[in-house]
This record gives C-alpha cells, sequence and structure tokens, in this order.
C-alpha cells in the first residue's frame, strides 16, 4: 500500500461539563488510527463510544483536546479541505435545489456558477438522479437525499472520504442498493474511506480493514481486521460467504463484549 | 366545486342584508344617519373618490409610506438580527434594552416624529419602521439560531468562509422566516402609515379620515375606513402570491 491518507496520533476529546453539577466528559482517548491512500476502513462500536467524535476530528470539525492529525503528511489545522464529509442526518440545504446543492461546494470554491451546475448535473446522473436536479430536498426520498448527499461531496473530489452512518435512516433494500452504488463509484478512483457505521454487516461488507472501537466513555480502538473477501463484491450475495461468516464471527466476538459493557453502563446511568 | 359556488352565495348574502339592514336603520332618524352613517351615501362618496381621481393620490401616499416603512424595517431588521445572532455577548448585552424597545407602546412615539421629520411621508415611515423592526427582528434573530448545525458542519466541509457562511446559510434560513412574517410585518407597515397619517398629515387616507372626522362627517370616515379595508386585502393577497413563489423549496404544511 502506498502512503498514508489520514494518520490520528493519541487523539484525546474531553468536552466541558454541560452543568456545574456534572463532570467533564472524556469521549475519546489516546485513539490511534491510520488510514492507507486508497483503503476503506470501516470504525465499528457500540453506540455512543464516539466513533462521529473521531470522524468530526478527522474532518477539521472538532478540535481535539490532545494529539495530532496528518493529511498526507501535512499536519491539519482548520477544516480538512481533502476530505468530503457525509453527514448521517440530513446535511442538505433545503432552499436549494438538488442541483444547487451538489454545484454549492463548487461555487463555494469559486468555479463559475454555469459550469458548477453542469457539473452538478454529471454527477446527478451518475448517482442515478438525472432529472431531478430541479427538485427541492423535501420532494425527493430519503435514499434520493443520500445520493444528492453523496454527489455534493463526491462533485469536488475529495482524496478522503469521511462517512458517518450515511445509511443507517435508509430501509434495508434501498441500504443495499446504495451500498453497491457506493463500492461501484468507489472502485473507480479508489479514494481513502473512513466509513463509520453501528452495523458490523456493513463494515465487513463495504471495507477493506474494520476498527473495533472499545465502548465509551474514553474508547479507543481495540482491535483491527483485515477482511480479505475480493472485490467487486455484491453486499447482498456477500452475507453468506464462508469468509464473511469467518471474520463476522471473529469481530463478533470483541465488539460482543464491548457492546454488552456500553449497555452495562447505560443501564447504570 | 358546488360547495364554493354556495359559500360564496352565502357570503354575498350576509353582506346583501347588512347593507340593507344599515341603509333602513339609518333612515330611520336624523341621529341613526349621524351616528351610523348611510351605506348609499357612502357607496356615493368612494365612486366620487375613484370618478373624480381625488383619491389616487392619496392612496399612492399610503402606499409609499407602507413600502418604505416595510423596506427600511426590514433593512436594519437583517442587518441588527444578523450582528447580535452571531455574536452572543453584544445580544447578552443588548438584551434588556430590546426588550424595554418592544415592550413600549410605540403608537405613541408618532408625535415625536412629526416633530422630527415634519408632516411630509417621513414621520409616518419612521413610525412604520419601529413597528415592522421588532417583528422581523425577532424572526431573524430565530431563523439564525434555527439553522442546524448538521447544515452548517456540511457547509463549513463544503468549503465556505464566515463570510460565504453568512451568505449561502444565515441569510436564507432569516429570510424564510421573514417571509412568513411577511403578512404581520407589512400589516404593521400599513398600521404605521395609517396611524401617522391620522395623527398629523397633509395627505393620505388617514388624512381624510381626519379631515371628515373634524366635520362629523361619519360617511367620509366610513368611505376612508372601507378603502383602508379593500387596500389592506388586496396587498394581502399580493403578499400570499409573493411568498408562495419565494418558499417553492419549503414543505406544504398540512
Amino acid at each position: 500500500m502506498a502512503g498514508q491518507a489520514l494518520v490520528l496520533r493519541d487523539i484525546t476529546c474531553t468536552f466541558p461539563p454541560s452543568s456545574a453539577s456534572a463532570a467533564a466528559y472524556t469521549a475519546v482517548s489516546g485513539a490511534a488510527l491510520a488510514l492507507g491512500e486508497g483503503e476503506f476502513v470501516a470504525i465499528v462500536g457500540p453506540t455512543g463510544c464516539g466513533k462521529s467524535t473521531l470522524l468530526n476530528v478527522a474532518a477539521g470539525l472538532l478540535q481535539p483536546s490532545a494529539g495530532e492529525i496528518l493529511v498526507f503528511g501535512a499536519r491539519l489545522a482548520g477544516i480538512n479541505r481533502r476530505a468530503g464529509y457525509m453527514f448521517q442526518q440530513d446535511a442538505l440545504l433545503p432552499w436549494l435545489t438538488a442541483r444547487g446543492n451538489v454545484a454549492l461546494g463548487l461555487e463555494l470554491r469559486g468555479t463559475a456558477k454555469r459550469e458548477a451546475a453542469e457539473r452538478a448535473d454529471q454527477w446527478l446522473a451518475r448517482v442515478g438522479l438525472s432529472g431531478a436536479g430541479d427538485r427541492y430536498p423535501h420532494q425527493l426520498s430519503g435514499g434520493m437525499k443520500k445520493r444528492v448527499a453523496l454527489a455534493q461531496v463526491l462533485v469536488l473530489g475529495p482524496e478522503i472520504l469521511l462517512m458517518d452512518e450515511p445509511f443507517s435512516a435508509l430501509d434495508i433494500q434501498t441500504r443495499q442498493l446504495m451500498e453497491n452504488e457506493l463500492l461501484d463509484i468507489w472502485s473507480a478512483d479508489r479514494k481513502s474511506v473512513f466509513f463509520v457505521t453501528h452495523d458490523l454487516e456493513e463494515a465487513i461488507s463495504l471495507a477493506d480493514r474494520v476498527v473495533v472501537l472499545s465502548s465509551g466513555p474514553a474508547s479507543r480502538p481495540i482491535a483491527d481486521f483485515p477482511v480479505d473477501i475480493p472485490r467487486p463484491r455484491d453486499v447482498t450475495e456477500i452475507v453468506q460467504s464462508p469468509r464473511y461468516l469467518d471474520v463476522h464471527r471473529r469481530i463478533w466476538e470483541i465488539l460482543k463484549k464491548e457492546v454488552l459493557k456500553g449497555y452495562a453502563q447505560g443501564k447504570v446511568a | 366545486m358546488a360547495l364554493r359556488v354556495k359559500i360564496w352565495a352565502w357570503r354575498i348574502a350576509c353582506l346583501a342584508v347588512i347593507i340593507v339592514l344599515w341603509q333602513i336603520a339609518s333612515e330611520q332618524s336624523t341621529l341613526m344617519k349621524f351616528l351610523f352613517g348611510a351605506p348609499i351615501a357612502i357607496a356615493g362618496r368612494l365612486w366620487a373618490w375613484w370618478t373624480s381621481g381625488v383619491i389616487y393620490r392619496h392612496l399612492g401616499i399610503t402606499l409609499i409610506e407602507t413600502l418604505l416603512s416595510f423596506a427600511i424595517g426590514c433593512g436594519l431588521a437583517l442587518i441588527l438580527g444578523l450582528w447580535l445572532a452571531l455574536n452572543n455577548l453584544l445580544a447578552a448585552v443588548l438584551d434588556p434594552f430590546i426588550k424595554a424597545a418592544n415592550s413600549m407602546p410605540r403608537l405613541i412615539l408618532a408625535p415625536i416624529f412629526a416633530v422630527w421629520f415634519g408632516l411630509g411621508i417621513w414621520s409616518k415611515v419612521a413610525l412604520g419602521v419601529t413597528l415592522v423592526f421588532f417583528v422581523v427582528f425577532f424572526n431573524v434573530y430565530q431563523g439564525i439560531k434555527d439553522v442546524s448545525p448538521v447544515v452548517l458542519a456540511n457547509a463549513r466541509m463544503l468549503g465556505a468562509s464566515r463570510r460565504q457562511l453568512i451568505h449561502r446559510v444565515y441569510i436564507p434560513s432569516a429570510l424564510t422566516w421573514v417571509f412568513s412574517s411577511l403578512h404581520v410585518s407589512v400589516g404593521m407597515a400599513f398600521v404605521g402609515a395609517v396611524i401617522g397619517e391620522y395623527l398629523g398629515s397633509a395627505a393620505g387616507v388617514g388624512y381624510l379620515i381626519l379631515q371628515a372626522e373634524g366635520t362629523f362627517d361619519i360617511d367620509t370616515v366610513l368611505a376612508g375606513i372601507i378603502m383602508l379595508t379593500i387596500f389592506a386585502l388586496i396587498l394581502d393577497t399580493v403578499i400570499t402570491l409573493i411568498e408562495g413563489s419565494l418558499l417553492v423549496w419549503r414543505p406544504k404544511q398540512n
């Protein structure tokens, strides 16, 4: 594998107490994580383990309390300009059409309006939404909104793709469809991807490597599994292959303990 | 369709009954006619206004005052609302002043504005602005506080600078709130204009009413009020049309 696209070193994120009586909350503590160029890494962990926190740190949206981030070897300060971020929640601008949303990043970076619109249309076509360019987000279904969001990020040609449970709100059929499409698009130019999910099946079907985070607070990566299932993959079929089942069993052994730990803590709190 | 026709038939019937009863009542005695006016006389007055063209100038002035109050009030509110919503310290410092200014019965400022700006349109515009400002200001403030943090984070990741965030995210969000309060704010501008005229002016529909009141000409007063009502309804319809085209992106509420 070539160089490292993204390196997180000893990242600790402590949030100040929300009230005088509360204690400060450490979401992530001493976390180290690396993403190779062209690598697809999935991050799994129990709910509330700081997966999104790590992703926000990698994006430069959140300043860690300690630690450093290297983007292609350079220290990150401010927003990570070489990364695209796909959010879990709806992040489209509701007052812009699908085309306007996809063109937005280009316009913000100084591309002329007409050219931005043309390139937006090309990307909308690529995610299977040609003809929906004039629709507003509220006129699109959940799956279509995700496609627009994907096009919105990819039109900028980011070298790193950060994805925070992007498909978790979709029904299972739409979701598998989107996963296959993502793999399809990804295989064309092999961007480096950090894909956060709580769904182990999704993680294994998509990724080259699955990283398991311990349950929060103060969570950190505790295990790292390569997924040696050959590509191209079809997420609807992969779940029956013996290799998939083997990896799944090994990861689940570790993940299960963390999930139970997190569950027990949740009950105490 | 049949229901619509039925509803309209009943509405017209109601109006006809009211007018006929009113006319009959007014003919019972001179006192009644003096106190309540008579529909036929009022209609005659309206007719005379329109045919002679007297009313155009007055309506025009009231309309200009309304539009100016609205535009200036909105502009100021947008600037100050943006500034305060994006600056927590400033907002905290100014909070009691804004509350006080908002609680003050601002119509009472009309005489002061008349002294400051004279009897022309600007004293009315000033009064309208004080009324429009607060409606729009609170909406702008809310609109900016209402911006989803995810949308904001997304815009930043897509490369928006602070200035671009204001242009592409904060202002559009604030404008939705402003648009959705257009009925109230334009109504306020209209109230400011008419009350201002009524309290001292040389032209405008409020001035016509004031003049007529001075001579106990109830018919003309009522004709003026009817003019204002029709005018307000037209204004409201126009706003509904504008609103529809400005807020196409918003989901329809059912």
